[in-house]
């Protein structure tokens, strides 16, 4: 694996311990307001300043970790299974059933603007954390159905596949114990960039006002809220627009290294 | 020749049957709004006049869909009066319906809008192009050198970066500490200047990196070992051989990018308070809950992308024969 992915590792883990410990590594409350102490700069006792309201940037920027890997997680769990599925049962059964699906269902999902999809979704179904998590689950599963497909036509012709039939394994065995394992890597690759996507949705998302709604401390929304100050305080920008950034190149290092490292062509090069 | 007009129609029938799906899934999400839109659009002060009043003019008092459930009958078939069917047959005659809130036809509320959309869009895919086309060649023609790891640094950058931090600190940069353009507005001529580039952005980044692998693939081809044989030197070599061909792929991505732009721009838009489609979709559609409006402005977003793909996939396979025998 190349050094970015080793980077992208190092950042990954970086956040997933912020979030994890996001208690104990934030230095201040991130509900508490102090109004005598607004657009404060980056300072020994405020690391990151503080906002229009006078919370601490650095903390909320921590715990805005939490919630980002929490929609980041939850998505790519939730569309992976179903699009595991789905592409399984279109590899693996082939005929008009993987006509309909990869032929009619898998375009149309491809061939819709994602952001644009779920923002319809939101703005009919109304913002909210689960509802979002809902509209990027709706747009994210296909990627897995893609990949999972193409591993199963590939994988359902090898020898040991055939010897499970003939011993008269059945359909669901097969595809659970046989197939599935040996699909496995490029589907990690796609979840890491998932991941990096659905970061980058939810900060959007929140970013229109349509994903989580303040006072959560959502990058999207903090970058949001500072939208109006920070051409006088661009530290109130900076910070969470560092830590998005940081995230999505975090996840696509890995995910990129990873589809490289995983494909001996591309390692040639 | 017969296999070409058999590609085409399938790409056709699927298209549309993509777009089918669009407006099905535009006209039926309505369906999920909490409450009804008459309550969230009168208020809750409304009377059960004025509300009925307002379900007949928007046609709202209709069911739904051909078949519907209601817990004492069951499956209840409606036939052809209903919701459904009234959005399609308005549609076809090119009527997205009236505004909830202003009671204007959507249909020219989005065509005042669009051109600025379109504009925006198109600027956008200039800068990328203007950006990526030197950094993408230079890196790739110099592969590994500084120019190259530095084009690599930038178009990760583009990726990584989204546009509302990029446009934010371009405002930063070029109107607050600069003072070379307004930091909002779509008024003046070079009001576009920041929000193209900010749109465009990831594009050139993604364009950058295209272009590199593409011209790093075709220098390895026979026919730059002969072009360089013959004594040509490398300027006429890159400029003249490798560019034309490494390009057929950057042009499918091109295409692919203007739906993208298309629908990428609502962000854009909102930064720089852009007045385009993006921008009435967010704010008189989504935010003053016009259900109307934003049908129609998702709608028009969907079926430019969907149809921008199309096109592209022509554009490519024309230009490439190697594509359309195969």
């Amino acid at each position: 694996m190349n050094r970015l992915t080793y980077i992208g590792i190092f950042f990954a883990v970086l956040i997933i311990a912020a979030a994890i410990f996001a208690p104990w590594i934030a230095t201040h409350d991130i509900a508490t307001q102090n109004l005598g102490n607004r657009f404060a700069p980056p300072s020994s006792s405020y690391w990151f300043g503080t906002d229009a309201l006078g919370r601490d940037i650095f903390s909320r920027v921590v715990f805005g970790a939490r919630i980002s890997l929490e929609v980041g997680i939850t998505v790519v769990a939730v569309s992976a299974v179903i699009g595991i599925l789905i592409g399984a049962i279109a590899g693996y059964f082939g005929g008009w059933v993987d006509a309909f699906l990869s032929g009619y269902v898998f375009n149309v999902f491809l061939a819709f603007p994602g952001l644009l999809l779920a923002i319809a979704l939101v703005a009919f179904l109304g913002a909210g954390l689960g509802k979002l998590i809902l509209a990027l689950c709706i747009i994210g599963w296909v990627g897995y159905a893609r990949v999972m497909r193409g591993q199963v036509l590939k994988v359902r012709e090898y020898e040991f596949v055939q010897a499970a039939r003939a011993l008269g394994a059945s359909n669901l065995r097969i595809i659970l114990t046989h197939i599935l394992p040996n699909s496995i890597q490029p589907l990690i690759v796609q979840a890491s960039l998932g991941m990096a996507g659905a970061v980058l949705s939810e900060a959007s998302l929140s970013f229109l006002g349509l994903g989580i709604p303040p006072p959560a401390p959502s990058w999207g929304t903090m970058i949001e809220e500072a939208r109006n100050y920070f051409a006088v305080y661009p530290h109130t920008l900076l910070f969470p627009g560092l830590a998005i950034a940081v995230t999505v190149l975090a996840f696509n290092f890995i995910g990129d290294g990873l589809r490289e490292y995983l494909d001996p062509k591309q390692r040639e090069r | 020749m017969l296999n070409g007009i058999n590609r085409f129609l399938r790409q056709l029938t699927l298209t549309l049957l993509v777009v089918w799906t669009a407006v099905s899934l535009v006209t039926l999400l309505i369906e999920l709004v909490p409450g009804s839109p008459a309550s969230a659009i009168l208020g809750e002060t409304a009377t059960a006049e004025q509300i009925a009043n307002f379900n007949a003019r928007h046609g709202l008092d209709k069911p739904a869909f051909f078949v519907g459930y209601d817990s004492k009958n069951g499956l209840v078939w409606h036939g052809l009066t209903n919701r459904y069917a009234d959005y399609w047959k308005s549609l076809l005659r090119g009527d997205l319906g009236r505004s909830f809130r202003t009671d204007r036809p959507v249909a020219e509320m989005i065509a005042e809008r669009y051109p600025a959309t379109l504009k925006l869009a198109i600027a956008a895919m200039l800068v990328a192009i203007g950006i990526a086309l030197p950094l993408g060649v230079l890196a790739g023609s110099r592969r590994g050198s500084i120019i190259d790891n530095f084009a690599s640094f930038i178009a990760l950058l583009g990726i990584s970066l989204p546009t509302f931090v990029i446009g934010p600190f371009l405002v930063y940069i070029f109107s607050v500490k600069l003072g070379w353009f307004a930091p909002t507005g779509s008024l003046y001529p070079d009001d576009i200047v920041l929000p193209a580039i900010t749109l465009g952005a990831a594009l050139s980044a993604i364009l950058t990196r295209m272009i590199r692998s593409s011209i790093i693939e075709e220098l390895g081809e026979d026919y730059v070992r002969t072009a360089r044989a013959k004594g040509l030197s490398e300027r006429t070599v890159i400029y003249k051989h490798v560019l034309k061909n490494g390009l057929i792929p950057v042009v499918t991505i091109l295409g692919l990018q203007l739906g993208v732009l298309l629908a990428g721009s609502i962000i854009t838009e909102k930064i720089f308070s852009w007045q385009g489609l993006g921008l009435l979709l967010l704010e008189d559609g989504i935010g003053k809950r016009d259900y109307r409006l934003v049908q129609g402005c998702v709608l028009v977003i969907s079926v430019t992308y969907i149809v921008a793909n199309l096109l592209t996939d022509f554009v490519y396979r024309w230009l490439d024969p190697r594509i359309r025998l195969s």
